[in-house]
């Protein structure tokens, strides 16, 4: 789960990570009296979007009046940005957060992530802050520091002056530096986080340092122990079809093209994916029915595969294991009867009681092509969505 | 022979009064599996299935003489019922439950070093041993005793290669679903040299997907030290960068992880990577 930079920035400040002094708004006017109560002569005005990418779209906007701010602000909110890491519409600006501007001396990098190769927490740091963290560990992996942390011992003071040095920060910077990263690491325990990311965190002119962006992820998995966290959730920054899913216990994910998918299973709903494209279609979703598919889900993921005015076509693909084709056969037609599908349907059922679940298909007298196996079935897919 | 389970191996089962616990412990019996017990803490000395329950895993061990588990516990009890596997002197836990927070799972990874003690998954459909033992929540029937070993992170895509190398006549030794957990047990490396040490094993089909390194390092892995012909599988070439493909490990992140990028390391490897997943049985065959 994914929070605003403004809600990740309340979190530094609960955990003594130093952050800009600054305010979220959603009204122009508030955003000038923001600035006036900060104070100083220059602001920062931040369109408040689950994506980065931001300063590169015009989404930071560097203020030097009131007017200025009350102006950018004005602009901003109600927009949808379109950043390199959003889809084509992008994502709506409901918020923005107004800080003040810090004379910046140097931008680093630090964050703290799950590294699954060493399976530990582990600190990455570089004194190339600002920059796209991936490409510099690309193009310069000497510039890039790694700490894994024991999770029995935890986070040491060593470990911290390590980064400390290798970042060139020297005398009381160091105990700075101590004192920031302990702070990650109680806030990422303490909130089951799956990443933070300072990007960049800042050495201002006075040698201090300051989290000038914070990006925050949670493990999904642990959400229902943190209701604190669960309540920071924003689903105007996610998509909705998704958001729905999620309440039927549905995997879903929208993809750009016109071939509506349904499958049990996350490794076989991928490979589906892949095989409609292997023969010449494109995936309009991934959509993972789970194990114990019942009625209600199959009718469910029907819906929200035809909710998507693009899709022309759609591909069922069972691999009944406990689960009996026979019963995954009725759930589909029953789905078929409620939901009034209207484009072709090819379904391959495989493994438990497939001849039974066929039979019950081509019986049926639905517009349903049951395929014979896989292969054919992504064919016969791509050949009817392209209206053949 | 076959890797890691036999008709031999006795098991326990935690959770076993739960809902999925009582309902793959009946399809294991049903299966042949050598099933001697359950736990449930508060309700030691009942019986279930016609068969004993215990209070702790210790009590089950010491009865029954059980040298592997499988957990069908909810997932934030999941760490709680892995750690007292280990500590009771279980060598094989199967731990099929979703959604165990990761924060967990790295302590008990790290608590689980040098116990000796093997885990399967979590997030995984588990393993089965063809016609001997089946220890978790796979279909038995699709299987048939035979000579490739599967290893994957999918279950359904670990199902569909049973499927084809049995229609290919081909039948399985073990096959061991590892889990799309980012954080998970035993890694392609630990299956894949058991299989290369395995008489029965003739074939090895390794199923991945998108996320981590564990295919790069198996690639590397397979080129030094296996000399068995293995056809892989790489699961997610369409998926979306940045995006979380149902398994919680299953995510392109950084560019790193990538369908495109584990191809082509496996293929770097002299390894057969099929484009399809329907091409995985003829593949097998034509390599044997």
């Amino acid at each position: 789960m994914n929070i605003h930079e403004y809600q990740a920035k309340q979190l530094f400040k609960d955990y003594q990570i130093p952050v800009p002094e600054g305010k979220q708004v959603t009204k122009p006017e508030q955003a000038e009296l923001v600035a006036r109560a900060l104070g100083g002569e220059g602001w920062v005005v931040k369109a408040q979007v689950h994506a980065g990418g931001r300063g590169k779209v015009g989404g930071v906007k560097l203020a030097n009046s009131l007017r200025e701010v009350k102006e950018f602000s004005a602009n901003l909110l109600g927009q949808w940005l379109v950043t390199q890491q959003t889809g084509a519409e992008g994502l709506p600006i409901n918020s923005l957060l107004i800080e003040k501007i810090y004379p910046i001396k140097r931008e680093l990098y630090l964050s703290l992530v799950v590294d699954r190769s060493s399976q530990r927490l582990m600190f990455i740091a570089s004194a190339a802050g600002g920059m796209d963290i991936e490409t510099v560990a690309h193009d310069t992996p000497e510039r890039i520091i790694s700490v894994p942390i024991h999770p029995a011992a935890g986070l040491q003071g060593y470990q911290c002056r390590k980064v400390g040095f290798a970042l060139g920060l020297k005398g009381g910077q160091l105990r700075e530096l101590e004192k920031l990263m302990g702070g990650l690491y109680q806030l990422f325990l303490a909130k089951d986080a799956s990443q933070i990311e300072i990007n960049p965190l800042i050495e201002t002119d006075s040698g201090e340092l300051l989290a000038l962006d914070a990006k925050i992820n949670f493990d999904d998995n642990a959400l229902a122990l943190h209701p604190d966290i669960a309540a920071l959730q924003d689903p105007e920054q996610e998509d909705p079809k998704e958001n729905e899913a999620q309440q039927f216990g549905l995997n879903y994910i929208t993809l750009s093209g016109n071939i509506g998918c349904m499958v049990n299973g996350a490794g076989l709903a991928m490979a589906t994916m892949d095989l409609v494209k292997l023969k010449g279609g494109f995936p309009a979703n991934f959509l993972d029915v789970g194990g114990g598919t019942t009625v209600e889900k199959v009718s469910e993921a029907f819906k929200l595969i035809l909710s998507d005015p693009e899709v022309k076509a759609v591909l069922v693909n069972i691999f009944g294991g406990i689960v009996q084709c026979d019963v995954i056969a009725q759930g589909i037609l029953a789905a078929v009867e409620q939901v009034h599908v209207t484009v072709p349907v090819v379904v391959r059922l495989e493994g438990t009681h497939a001849e039974q679940g066929r039979e019950l298909l081509a019986k049926s007298g639905v517009n349903i092509v049951a395929a014979d196996d896989l292969e054919h079935a992504a064919e016969q897919v791509v050949a009817l969505a392209k209206g053949r | 022979m076959s890797i890691l389970i036999n008709k031999h191996t006795k098991v326990i089962c935690q959770g076993f009064t739960g809902k999925q616990g009582s309902f793959h412990s009946r399809q294991a019996l049903e299966y042949g599996t050598q099933l001697v017990g359950g736990v449930t803490p508060g309700r030691g000395g009942e019986g279930h299935l016609g068969l004993p329950v215990f209070d702790t895993v210790a009590d089950a061990v010491n009865s029954t003489g059980a040298t592997a588990s499988v957990i069908y516990v909810p997932p934030f009890y999941a760490a709680d019922a892995i750690l007292e596997a280990v500590d009771a002197g279980i060598k094989l836990i199967v731990c099929i439950t979703e959604g165990i927070p990761i924060l967990q799972m790295l302590r008990v990874k790290a608590a689980m070093a040098d116990t000796g003690a093997l885990l399967i998954g979590p997030n995984c459909p588990g393993i089965i041993t063809p016609g001997e033992c089946k220890i978790g929540i796979m279909p038995g029937n699709i299987h048939l005793p035979g000579s490739i070993g599967i290893v994957s992170r999918s279950g359904t895509l670990t199902y569909e290669s049973v499927d084809q190398t049995t229609r290919q006549g081909l039948g399985q030794s073990t096959c061991v679903g590892i889990g799309g957990d980012p954080i998970h047990g035993m890694n392609f490396i630990d299956v894949l040299s058991r299989f290369q040490a395995d008489d029965q094993t003739k074939g090895i089909v390794m199923v991945g997907e998108i996320g981590g390194g564990e295919e790069e390092d198996a690639a590397e892995y397979i080129k030094a030290h296996v000399t068995k012909p293995v056809v892989a599988y790489i699961a997610g070439q369409t998926a979306p960068p940045g995006k979380r493909m149902g398994h919680a490990g299953a995510i392109v992140t950084g560019g790193k992880g990538t369908a495109a990028g584990k191809v082509a390391a496996l293929k770097a490897a002299g390894i057969e990577v099929v484009n399809s997943p329907t091409d995985i049985g003829v593949a097998m065959k034509g390599c044997l």
